[in-house]
């Protein structure tokens, strides 16, 4: 008892313990129980039939990997991928390349400069469905800019995301629209830590703004691009809320589908709860092993 | 000279060009929203652009003098509040022990939380929904409150971690010496000196919790508990097709973001990228 009391003693020196177990548990507890445990939970419930009213063991049907081979073969997920990886070719084609061009014309600091950088970043502060739902009247083949626009050339009125090839290309726009000032501000901040020694340096040297840009700007913000790069994949994965306002499950024959609306849509709107578990699980794998590899082969190399 | 003076006008019309094309490109969205609340159904079908031939407020009394307008409001000041709160207190609290104190897996539980910034809560809705229905917590602030809580976490604790172990070393252990203990020195030295921080995490899970809609979607049924984005999307079903009152509510609902973002666009820009430079 005695050594006890010692050990605890010395171990407890400027309160070690006692703060130890006031600080570990609430944030560990929290997340245990509300991300950890319910991702365990997916892993479960996907190899079951379940719609979630009665408790699992007596409502559940253990169906092993049907879920997954139903997902996987179904030609609705395919599009819902192809989607998802159409929005991550969008941002590397227009949206990285268009913040990366306006960070460079505007990341030197000038009242002009930082009223452009407020209006490019307007839309960022945005919630996603405000986005999707002022497009949504936009799009409106009835009232909105479309609708101006067929009107004022006497064309036939135009739904565009009632259209099933134009649909998720309509989607993509809103995405550029919303998120393309987010990247530029990473960027800005970047090019805010290129010493302007080496600049001027160029300059003696008779380098060109353009090559300047591409050959000392470009290289040496190489970690804001990856981490943008990063985020917009991350950003597609988890694609959902922006598209609520815009069309309704998955547009057009369902061409407007991304992972989580697929998921909402054949998971939690028809209240299968181990398909839609075994939708999060593939999602999860996605990210996990997205992740991990970026951070090993892509942020963790130098320069 | 001529030819410089010729090339360089050349690409400054071609940088003022996308700067104001890109501007345009913004803005017409907000333009056509805001001036559409003050228009007619009419007026709007035909010209979404020009300015409203007069200005007609009815829609925007409708939605200002509604009770439902402040509840909703009131509900994500509540919702955000705690969320931001909890967050701060928790993970400032967790991060602290990986900064400053040794301990036994002490590297292993810093993993383990930070396998939270690699999924994104959709993932795991279907699940949350259960447990949160289990614990009783569907239709109360509590069950939006924690999930956001949780997904929250690991990018505000690798914040906090980063900054935690940059300050001075000297400090810790000149208190420690002096018989400071762990959570004094927290409380009384580590806090204090933290604001910047506290402002860029904070920052970023306001706009997080504020704007986010998933979460309330599934665990909140009951109109009396609803925070602003699924009002917002119950007013789109009930009007329909009445673009003026939509886009009169749209305006209402974001001019809170909008102010704030104005009012405190340093420390917003430095919430939400400066916290992914720097991490």
């Amino acid at each position: 008892m005695g050594r006890l009391r010692d050990w605890l003693y010395v171990q407890n020196t400027g309160g070690r313990l006692t703060t130890l177990l006031l600080f570990l548990p609430p944030a560990l507890m929290i997340f245990t129980l509300f991300a950890i445990l319910p991702i365990a939970e997916s892993g479960l419930y996907s190899f079951y039939n379940w719609n979630g009213f009665v408790p699992l063991a007596d409502g559940g049907r253990w169906v092993g990997l049907r879920n997954y081979e139903q997902i996987l073969g179904h030609s609705v997920f395919h599009q819902a991928v192809w989607n998802t990886a159409r929005i991550v070719i969008i941002s590397m084609l227009i949206q990285l390349p268009l913040a990366m061009v306006l960070a460079m014309l505007i990341a030197s600091k000038s009242a002009v400069n930082n009223v452009f950088r407020l209006i490019f970043f307007l839309p960022f502060i945005l919630a996603d469905v405000v986005a999707g739902l002022i497009w949504r009247f936009i799009y409106d083949g009835n009232y909105g800019l479309v609708a101006a626009i067929t009107h004022l050339f006497g064309l036939e009125p135009f739904y565009p995301l009632a259209d099933q090839s134009w649909a998720f290309n309509a989607i993509l726009v809103v995405v550029v629209w919303k998120y393309f000032g987010y990247h530029m501000m990473i960027y800005i901040a970047g090019l805010q830590s290129v010493s302007d020694d080496l600049i001027e340096a160029a300059k003696l040297d008779g380098a060109t703004p353009i090559q300047i840009a591409l050959r000392i700007k470009l290289p040496l913000i190489w970690p804001a691009i990856r981490l943008s790069i990063f985020f917009s994949v991350i950003g597609a994965l988890q694609f959902f809320e922006m598209a609520v306002p815009l069309v309704q499950s998955g547009g057009p024959g369902g061409s407007a589908h991304t992972i989580v609306t697929y998921l909402y849509e054949y998971g939690i709107v028809r209240s299968r709860v181990g398909f839609g578990s075994a939708v999060g699980v593939i999602l999860f794998l996605v990210c996990v092993v997205f992740a991990f590899t970026y951070q090993r082969y892509v942020m963790a190399s130098h320069k | 000279m001529q030819h410089i003076e010729q090339s360089s006008l050349v690409s400054r019309s071609a940088k003022w060009g996308l700067l104001l094309l890109t501007a345009l490109f913004v803005l017409l969205p907000f333009w056509i929203t805001v001036l559409g609340g003050f228009k007619t159904l009419g007026e709007l079908r035909v010209a979404p652009l020009a300015l409203p031939r007069t200005w007609d407020t009815t829609a925007y009394m409708d939605i200002l003098l509604s009770p439902t307008t402040w509840r909703m409001m009131m509900n994500s000041l509540i919702i955000t509040g705690f969320t931001v709160s909890i967050v701060l207190i928790t993970a400032s609290m967790l991060a602290f022990t990986f900064s400053h104190m040794k301990f036994a897996g002490r590297n292993y539980i810093y993993s383990y939380v930070i396998l939270g910034m690699m999924f994104p809560g959709a993932t795991a809705i279907l699940p949350l929904f259960i447990k949160v229905r289990d614990l009783g917590l569907l239709d109360t602030y509590a069950g939006v409150i924690l999930p956001q809580v949780a997904f929250g976490l690991a990018m505000s604790v690798l914040l906090f971690r980063t900054f935690f172990e940059q300050l001075p070393k000297d400090l810790f252990e000149a208190a420690l010496v002096d018989g400071c203990s762990y959570g004094r020195f927290f409380w009384t030295i580590v806090m204090p000196l933290s604001q910047p921080i506290l402002a860029t995490v904070g920052v970023f899970i306001l706009v997080q919790s504020w704007n986010n809609y998933i979460f309330p979607l599934i665990m909140l049924n009951d109109r009396a508990v609803y925070p602003w984005p699924l009002g917002l999307m119950e007013f789109r079903g009930q009007y329909g097709a009445e673009w003026n009152r939509i886009l009169a509510y749209i305006t209402v609902t974001i001019m809170p973001a909008v102010a704030f973002f104005l009012y405190a666009q340093k420390y917003i820009v430095a919430g939400l990228t400066g916290g992914a430079v720097k991490g």
